[in-house]
């Protein structure tokens, strides 16, 4: 049982370890996602054709598995736009000011063993934890 | 292009792990977050099996002189604490421990189609640019 509840989420964490490696490999790059599309909305020029092939590629998974498996993106359970609304808004500007999150911290910092990173992603995911915490003492739905 | 064909591809394949690692769904992330709840400890293996691959991985690569197809690797080389790393965070993590969505998860599930997950994307994009006119005003001037 718990290499079934493992197996899926230490896979998928591989394959995530290969797809910024080879970012690193061909580009150069870090696999940030929030970098990349910060670098998106300001655009240099002659910078914008990886980001946008990058975010193709990410749009282009998620449909692969809604045709295939769409159980792989199985939604919210409450649909209030509010809390999105909100929780996009922190996402994108937090994001921003921090230089980073799950992907350019989380994975491709914390692997460079980046002392920015490791307290960036302690204190995401405190925070994170922080807030689920307070969610579910005010009675929101998950 | 190759660069941009190789930047798609490596997307592809981060997209799809992410799907397979159960962060596409926001109660599995929030489950991992849920420590006085139903702690689920599914996402430290998702970063464990990343980070195992890609600190070897980048050790490896980077013993190179240049990538393969650009000409440099840009990488980040800074390593102090500042106020803005610790406040992005703080912040970042709030809106992550709300909606149980991170940028690259985001983006993947956007072709569920679901209103909450298009309304989490455009609320991003739109705090990503009121991020980018706060640091142009405020910040920048000050050359903080």
């Amino acid at each position: 049982m718990l290499l079934e509840q493992f197996a899926g989420p230490l896979l998928g964490g591989v394959l995530i370890g290969v797809a910024v490696s080879l970012l690193l490999l061909f580009l150069g790059r870090v696999f940030g996602v929030s970098g990349i599309l910060g670098g998106l909305a300001t655009p240099v020029k002659g910078d914008t054709g990886w980001r946008v092939a990058a975010v193709l590629g990410m749009v282009t998974a998620g449909i692969l598995m809604q045709v295939v498996s769409p159980d792989l993106l199985v939604g919210t359970t409450t649909e209030s736009p509010l809390r999105y609304i909100a929780a996009g808004l922190l996402v994108g500007f937090g994001t921003q000011l921090g230089s980073g999150c799950t992907s350019g911290h989380g994975v491709c910092g914390m692997s460079r063993l980046s002392p920015r990173s490791i307290v960036s992603t302690i204190t995401f995911i405190l925070f994170g934890m922080f807030t689920v915490a307070l969610w579910r003492l005010a009675g929101g739905a998950i | 292009m190759k660069l941009i064909g190789a930047a798609f591809l490596s997307a592809l394949i981060f997209g799809l792990g992410l799907g397979i690692s159960g962060m596409t769904i926001p109660a599995k992330v929030i489950g991992f977050l849920d420590v006085t709840g139903q702690w689920d400890p599914s996402l430290l293996a998702v970063m464990m099996g990343a980070i195992i691959v890609h600190f070897v991985s980048f050790r490896l690569i980077t013993k190179r002189k240049s990538p393969l197809l650009a000409e440099k690797f840009q990488v980040p080389t800074r390593r102090d604490i500042d106020w803005k790393l610790l406040t992005g965070a703080a912040i970042f993590g709030v809106g992550w421990g709300l909606g149980g969505f991170c940028p690259g998860p985001a983006l993947v599930s956007v072709a569920s189609g679901q209103s909450s997950v298009v309304i989490f994307v455009v609320s991003m994009i739109a705090g990503i640019y009121v991020y980018k006119f706060f640091d142009r005003k405020f910040l920048q001037e000050k050359g903080k």
